[in-house]
């Protein structure tokens, strides 16, 4: 039964853009039902790549990979695995396509054969659901860049994902926006990979965080409470901080 | 960038289907292209200019819609008169004007402006978005109403990333000049803007897949024509036309 649970098996997995580089060398990894996972590391460490391979957008030049305990090589396979994982991307604007928000987050359940009305009802959903009622007739470009991330996240969840995978959620977000998000994370019952250079976000919403470097990843330490340095607004006034 | 500073509206046209409307406008821009009798041509261009009057569009920013394309057409005036063969009308120095080439430019500023009023009236009062459901609800092909769509979603993006490039240079010091640094600055511009554009297709197309595209595009909006007031609309149009037809008709026989 132990298998069942394994969702992601990566096995010995390379993989290079030029030939030469390996930007993924022999990299092994597993996600079990229910785990929550942060991964963090240098830029151009591969932890786009890493995700681009899980969802097949790049083949892995060798090595292979098991996704909900079936071997996943071909497009026909990923294609049904795609269903059932939910990728936000790095860029919002890659993900906004459609001219307004409902027809954005309508696209993915369109595309799993629902009809036009039980995808407005799912997008309607999901859309509140991230306290984005009444967002559904805005125009995606117009949105803010917290907008558009909030609704970009929206997108994926409205697929029903059972994983969530995402790219650097917090990257270039405010404060409240980001305390926002990771509310939401927080409350999710999904297993999930989370790519960010936010700790501090990757503290509160995941329960491993894992290190990447070279192509490889790496259990970094177990999260531990420890006292830092650490900047804010007013920090010079006597104040102190929750627990 | 495109403010589609006409489609919000609640007049006849404004809430005709846009099915009809794209019909209609590609109706009587073929059969205007086509006319060739100067009470035709007129009478065709009064019926743009009532759509027009009827849509409630501002007369001042149409107008300066009109002016743009008309500077194009000022470039046939200094041609057309002087090229073409027949009878002489006027003289300036060398050149020789004649009466059939004048009848020749205005027959296309005639036609030009009826027709740029009629999709101005047909067209702009229908939100992008719309008009491209519409299309694909009209049997166009799938990849011309998704090129029409993307067109209008990403020319924003990549707009904005012309400026995020012309301001790093500008910050930089540059300031165009006619010399070969500046022709290859540009050069380095529009190359940039293609190589991003192509990355971000890709990552779109990624994007996509990943929500479980297969090459077809499904869309939310359906429409109906039973309502009396667009099958009204659709045989007044359809008349008009036919009217414009009879009239050209009429006098070459």
């Amino acid at each position: 039964m132990e298998n069942n649970k394994l969702i992601i098996n990566l096995k010995e997995i390379s993989f290079s853009y030029t030939g030469d580089n390996l930007i993924l060398d022999h990299l092994s990894f597993r996600l079990r039902r229910g785990e929550r996972i942060g991964l963090v590391g240098p830029n151009g460490a591969g932890k786009t790549t890493f995700f681009y391979i899980i969802m097949g957008l790049l083949k892995p030049s060798s090595g292979t990979i098991e996704l909900f305990g079936r071997s996943a090589s071909q497009e026909k396979d990923f294609r049904s695995a795609r269903k059932r994982i939910g990728l936000l991307f790095q860029d919002s604007d890659d993900q906004l396509f459609s001219p307004t928000v409902l027809e954005d987050v309508a696209f993915g359940p369109l595309n799993l054969g629902k009809s036009p009305e039980e995808a407005t009802d799912i997008a309607l959903k999901t859309l509140a659901r991230i306290d984005l009622a009444g967002f559904e007739d805005r125009i995606t470009y117009e949105l803010s860049g917290g907008e558009k991330r909030l609704v970009s996240l929206a997108t994926v969840l409205a697929m029903g994902p059972e994983v969530l995978l995402l790219d650097e959620p917090t990257n270039g977000l405010d404060e409240e926006t980001e305390e926002k998000i990771t509310d939401m994370l927080k409350r999710l019952d999904l297993s999930c990979i989370f790519v960010s250079h936010n700790l501090d976000f990757l503290s509160k919403t995941t329960d491993k965080i894992y290190g990447m470097a070279t192509g490889r990843i790496c259990l970094d330490e177990e999260l531990a409470p420890h006292p830092h340095i650490h900047a804010h607004r007013h920090g010079r006034l006597p104040h102190k901080h929750g627990s | 960038m495109i403010k589609e500073e006409f489609s919000s509206g609640d007049s006849l046209v404004h809430s005709t289907d846009p099915r009809i409307k794209i019909i209609v406008a590609v109706l009587f821009s073929v059969v205007v292209a086509m006319l060739s009798n100067f009470l035709a041509i007129v009478a065709a261009l009064a019926a743009s200019l009532l759509l027009i009057m009827i849509a409630r569009l501002s007369i001042k920013k149409v107008f300066y819609r009109v002016l743009l394309v008309n500077g194009l057409i000022l470039l046939l005036w200094i041609f057309l008169p002087f090229t073409f063969k027949g009878q002489t009308l006027f003289v300036i120095g060398p050149l020789v004007g004649t009466k059939e080439g004048v009848w020749y430019a205005s027959q296309i500023t005639l036609k030009c402006n009826a027709i740029l009023l009629a999709l101005i009236a047909f067209l702009s009062t229908t939100p992008i978005s719309t008009l491209g459901h519409a299309m694909s609800r009209l049997r166009f092909p799938d990849k011309i109403v998704h090129l029409f769509l993307f067109t209008y979603r990403y020319i924003h993006v990549i707009f904005h990333e012309y400026h995020r490039l012309t301001n790093a240079m500008k910050i930089r010091g540059f300031v165009p000049r006619t010399n070969v640094h500046t022709y290859r600055t540009y050069a380095y511009l529009v190359g940039m803007l293609l190589v991003r554009s192509y990355d971000r297709a890709q990552r779109i197309h990624n994007a996509m897949l990943c929500r479980g595209f297969s090459g077809r595009y499904y869309t939310l909006s359906q429409f109906s024509i039973n309502r009396l007031r667009d099958i009204l609309f659709l045989s007044l149009m359809l008349a008009a036309i036919l009217g414009l037809v009879i009239l050209q008709w009429k006098t070459i026989s």
